[in-house]
């Protein structure tokens, strides 16, 4: 079971866990192959592993090690 | 109905009084009043307000997902019909200024950005050495940068070089309200650009968008100014309002500035003064 930091804190996933599943944890939305929501609209959020951004067609595909980090981030109010 | 103030009477003007789109490198702006989101805790205010504004163009900040937040200012923005413009708010270097970027065009499906990197908490003034890079950097991965910077025409001039598709000189330090400090440096600026000229930061009443507009700016960035206004709806429509005017003024041909007054009745056929009584 890994333990990921999710924006600075720590998170216990299943083993062979992906992005995907990281992102289905913090915004608890089900996520398609392709990284859509499963009930349609849009997401609005992006990923950072490792100070790179993954893009949202390969959340499925990638793999988180032990100890990955990440930055899940998405639109606020601003400017 | 008709308002108290308006004639009955249409007249053709000859012009259209509706304003063009703006191209901003591949991305048509169709309203000239661009939006900020932040400032504001009642989001329903906020959404009376942008709709008031008729803004085509709105920018948000990329953050952390927080999952307690319920509401979501880019549903609200998506339920409006607003395209979302998101900024680099809170990068001070290069690397953290791209990333954001890539983030925010991952997490939202747009090119557009607006750069702004900020030299320290205090000021918000915009770091022009590294915003240049960050420019340069963002044009080059197919970005279309918008980039906030100084109202010093000479590093407006260099953002373009850079690859800037609009130059957003700042009027006066963000969120101050102070207006244009520098309207010479604002004229200048818009007046060399080849790119568009957006007046961004500083406006805090509808009068000073007027005058970004007149001084040759083709659009303006107004938030603080109505999400921190006593009534934000009231004063989105007089901004917009303020806008629409300004343009016009411009294009209107203003007269010159003369030394001494230019009679608008003539003398000729003046009465004989009246010779005073004793």
């Amino acid at each position: 079971m890994p333990t990921v930091r999710i924006n600075d804190q720590s998170i216990d996933l299943p083993p062979g866990a992906t992005v995907a599943h990281a992102v289905e944890h913090t915004t608890g939305r089900e996520l398609t192959p392709e990284g859509r929501p499963a009930d349609g609209g849009r997401l609005g959020v992006a990923v950072a592993l490792e100070g790179s951004v993954v893009p949202r067609s390969l959340w499925a595909a990638a793999d988180l090690e032990e100890n990955a980090q990440l930055e899940i981030v998405t639109a606020v109010q601003g400017g | 109905m008709t308002s108290a103030h308006e004639t009955t009477t249409s007249v053709d003007p000859g012009f259209d009084t509706a304003l063009p789109a703006l191209q901003i490198g591949a991305y048509t702006l169709r309203n000239r009043l661009i939006m900020g989101t932040g400032g504001i805790t009642d989001l329903a205010a906020l959404e009376k307000a942008l709709a008031v504004s008729g803004t085509s163009l709105t920018t948000v900040a990329m953050r952390r997902f927080n999952p307690e937040l319920k509401t979501s200012v880019f549903t609200m923005l998506e339920r409006l019909g607003i395209d979302v413009l998101p900024n680099t708010a809170g990068c001070f270097t290069v690397k953290d200024t791209v990333l954001t970027a890539e983030l925010a065009r991952e997490a939202l499906e747009t090119n557009l950005i607006k750069v702004e990197v900020i030299a320290d908490e205090h000021t918000l003034l915009p770091d022009v050495i590294e915003t240049l890079a960050a420019t340069e950097q963002l044009a080059d991965r197919g970005f279309t940068p918008l980039v906030y910077t100084s109202d010093d025409p000479a590093a407006a001039l260099r953002m373009e070089q850079a690859g800037a598709a609009a130059v957003m000189p700042l009027g006066a330090p963000i969120g101050t309200g102070l207006g244009i400090l520098n309207p010479h440096n604002i004229e200048l600026i818009a007046t060399r650009a080849q790119v568009p000229v957006i007046l961004d930061a500083g406006i805090g009443a509808a009068s000073e968008a007027a005058l970004a507009m007149e001084l040759g700016c083709e659009a303006v960035l107004v938030a603080s100014a109505v999400t921190r206004a006593q009534r934000p709806a009231a004063m989105a429509h007089a901004v917009r309002r303020a806008v629409e005017a300004g343009w016009h003024s411009r294009s209107a041909g203003r007269i010159p500035r003369r030394q001494h007054a230019q009679a608008s009745s003539t003398f000729e056929g003046v009465i004989d003064p009246v010779e005073e009584l004793t």
